[in-house]
């Protein structure tokens, strides 16, 4: 083949273009997130504002939420993100395995404006989300009042869906089991009192489908695989509101936890992240979430920023914090490996 | 017994042990036979090295040091040096001496101001669930310094529990055989002998019995199907062979999730077979299929199905026609001439399907997580779980050791029964 002149050409207007590209977006951001209509509303929240006001391009990547995928990164050092979110549970563990960075906050926000719990070293809060019973009112007979009301087969028959992992489903147990919401952790942490949950879960054990992913629930209720499920109320309000799906969300007893965001151990752009941390920080910006996915902000500051038809599908809108329990980080991070372990014996049994 | 000979390929090499008169000449011959053998050997290796030498880099280490964590766990014995060396003249019963207790205060405040006491709480709290809550705490008063380190370490209760110090001190010993005894359902008892943990806590030898036996129950329903599907491409015209061997290929070239995936819409409580066997009357009310062992058996033996059968018609395609005839026409019924002439034959493609089949069960992984309900889950998706999730990679080795071990014991009978030369794998 004969190179002419005019492929010269279009040869050397092709390398320029490619070297103006990368000149035009010096400055990138690798963010993995899990995805999924959440990961779409932080895309129109605040990757796409982020980068038009920096200039900062947004590299965007998907994962489960498993922390072995950054372990492996940051274990062979070749950490091509810059920032991961992760589950509260999951950041203590991180934190403790050394594969995230210790945060300084004096480069993002004032600790003390965040919710309590939703500031730690190693992951700065994003969200808060509620862990809520949902139905549907054309299949299920009757409206329940609590998220403790899965446990009562006699009023509401049929199958129901709980998450695969003891954690919520433990704390559930205990509080129909008579444990007062503040008590739970107290007895939780003690052998009898793990006991006593899992002789709860065992009266409803062969009603219980269980589900794994987030998407889960409202395609299990969706599909009348069960009447009633627990899941994220994101998930649910999101069926509700794009899908026109019947489904109601019960909000007493609901589990509050919070979604987060951290910088793993050898990330490249250090700074170009803790711009970031520092820009969805603030509360305006922190309450814009909330327009995109029923998820609060976490800024005690951010309640006057949210949208007013936001507010009262947020898990933290004054309404649903009748009767709630907070998921406690630190029991996790020392029972957690046990209580999947127990669990997991359980279920095979 | 003309068909139970062995056919060409598995015929023994031609002998090079000339018994001939002269055998000083022949003796001479062999060793000069041997010599250019061994010469063709090691040009052949050569030609092989870059390969092996890629497997050994990319496949052999890897696994090799993966799987050494299941018994090589030195984080606690790294973390506590001056502990260890207390704990030496421990008789391992009862509490140690102030010494111990001093030395660990020690090493943990070496450990915090190295910034490695989050990890040694993490392993620690991977044997002896609770203690990163209690060894956290106990570094904090250690720092504030108040108190002597004694006394911070004595007013802790946790470190006087009983079962706390042969804990540590197994911990300092860094090949450790707690992780594979683990897997096991075992541990060490207070007298140093070994037995079964409490059975609210035994989960491993059930899963384990589990994956064997979803993996003989696909293994067997594939052969159930696979085998007259086999016969019958073998003995159509060609044409129509050909079609029917991309009927059965093609579902063998979707991804294995798409297959999985599809198979829970036919699955599901009002999905296609529940319809199905509704609108028959062969069911009276909708069956749960989703989330069960009959569900993940289905959508398993539909995905090995290819496996199986792929070896067996290889076989059977090689066998003549004109033997069955020969059988007949010296007097053996149908069905003897079938079990003494053709089956013989078949029996290495069988052996090698079933094989097959039955090893790539043993790793499933996305099927049970999909299709199967909460006691259908197999030894891959517990070790994807301490890999992902746990992050306790030690245990993870720890189980696929074993299922190696078992996997490899497994193949190393199928080979004792058969002979691994008469494997036919395609």
């Amino acid at each position: 083949m004969k190179i002419t002149k005019a492929r010269l050409f279009a040869f050397a207007a092709a390398t320029a273009f490619i070297t103006m590209g990368n000149a035009a977006f010096a400055d990138e951001l690798s963010i993995m997130a899990s995805g999924g209509a959440w990961q779409d509303a932080q895309r129109k929240a605040w990757f796409e504002p982020f980068s038009k006001e920096t200039g900062i391009k947004i590299v965007e990547q998907e994962y489960l939420g498993d922390l072995g995928k950054v372990k492996a990164m940051v274990d062979t050092g070749n950490v091509p993100i810059d920032l991961v979110t992760v589950e509260t549970a999951t950041v203590l563990q991180g934190c403790d395995a050394g594969i995230l960075e210790r945060l300084d906050y004096s480069k993002i926000a004032p600790r003390e404006k965040f919710i309590e719990g939703s500031a730690l070293d190693c992951g700065v809060g994003l969200d808060a989300y509620g862990d809520i019973l949902a139905y549907d009112p054309n299949v299920l007979k009757g409206a329940p009042t609590s998220v403790l009301d899965i446990f009562d087969t006699t009023k509401f028959p049929g199958k129901r869906a709980m998450r695969k992992f003891p954690a919520q489903n433990l704390e559930w147990a205990l509080m129909a089991d008579g444990v007062a919401p503040a008590d739970v952790y107290e007895v939780l942490a003690t052998p009898e009192g793990v006991d006593r949950a899992f002789k709860k879960l065992d009266t409803i054990k062969k009603d219980i489908v269980w589900w794994d992913a987030g998407a889960q629930p409202p395609q299990l209720l969706a599909s009348k695989e069960v009447v009633m499920t627990t899941a994220w109320n994101g998930r649910i309000q999101n069926a509700i509101d794009k899908d026109g799906a019947p489904f109601k969300i019960v909000w007493n007893n609901q589990i509050l936890e919070y979604d987060m965001i951290a910088i793993p151990k050898g990330a490249k752009s250090p700074d170009l992240a803790y711009k970031y941390l520092a820009y969805i920080s603030q509360p305006e910006i922190n309450a814009r979430l909330a327009s995109y996915i029923t998820y609060g902000p976490v800024r005690i500051d951010a309640a006057s920023f949210v949208a007013p038809d936001a507010l009262p599908k947020l898990p933290n809108a004054p309404d649903h914090l009748t009767a709630y329990l907070v998921a406690d980080t630190e029991f996790w991070g020392d029972y957690g490996e046990d209580l999947v372990k127990r669990f997991n014996a359980w279920l095979a049994q | 017994m003309s068909a139970l000979e062995p056919t060409k390929l598995d015929q023994p090499r031609p002998s090079r042990d000339w018994s001939a008169a002269d055998t000083g000449t022949a003796k001479s011959v062999a060793a000069a036979l041997r010599r250019a053998d061994l010469g063709d050997r090691l040009r052949s290796l050569a030609l092989a090295a870059p390969l092996l030498v890629l497997l050994a880099l990319s496949f052999g280490i890897p696994i090799v040091l993966l799987l050494s964590r299941a018994v090589y766990d030195p984080t606690i014995a790294n973390a506590l040096p001056q502990t260890s060396q207390a704990l030496r003249g421990w008789n391992g019963t009862g509490l140690p001496d102030d010494a111990a207790f001093l030395a660990l205060a020690a090493d943990l405040r070496s450990n915090q101001a190295k910034g490695t006491a989050y990890e040694l709480a993490k392993s620690l709290n991977a044997r002896l669930p609770g203690a990163r809550s209690q060894m956290l705490k106990t570094v904090r008063q250690l720092e504030a310094a108040d108190r002597p380190p004694l006394e911070v370490m004595k007013a802790v209760p946790f470190w006087s529990a009983p079962g706390t110090w042969p804990v540590i001190e197994s911990g300092t010993h860094s090949v450790t055989s707690f992780y594979l005894l683990s897997a096991l359902d075992l541990r060490w008892n207070a007298d140093g002998g070994i037995e079964r943990v409490p059975p609210e806590q035994a989960i491993f030898v059930q899963v384990f019995m589990r994956t064997f036996f979803v993996a003989a129950a696909v293994m067997l329903a594939t052969l159930v199907l696979g085998f007259p599907l086999a016969y019958l491409i073998a003995s159509v015209p060609k044409g129509l062979a050909a079609v029917l061997i991309v009927a059965v290929l093609l579902p063998f070239w979707t991804s294995i999730l798409v297959r999985t995936a599809a198979w829970t819409v036919l699955l599901q409580k009002f999905g296609l077979v529940n319809d199905l066997l509704l609108w028959l009357g062969a069911a009276d009310d909708r069956l749960d299929l989703m989330y069960s062992r009959i569900g993940l058996i289905i959508a398993m033996t539909h995905i090995q199905l290819p496996f199986t059968l792929l070896p067996i018609y290889s076989v059977m395609r090689t066998i003549q026609p004109s033997q069955m005839k020969a059988a007949y026409s010296l007097g053996a019924k149908p069905f003897t001439a079938f079990r003494r002439v053709y089956l013989p034959q078949v029996f290495p493609g069988v052996m090698a399907g079933c094989l097959l089949t039955f090893i790539l069960c043993l790793g499933y992984y996305i099927t049970p997580a999909l299709i199967g309900g909460a006691s259908d889950q197999l030894i891959s998706n517990f070790i994807a779980s301490y890999v992902n999730v746990e992050l306790n990679w030690e245990m993870a080795a720890a189980l696929s050791f074993i299922l190696l071990v078992f996997t490899l014991a497994l193949f190393g009978i199928f080979a004792r029964i058969l002979g691994l030369d008469r494997l036919k794998l395609v």
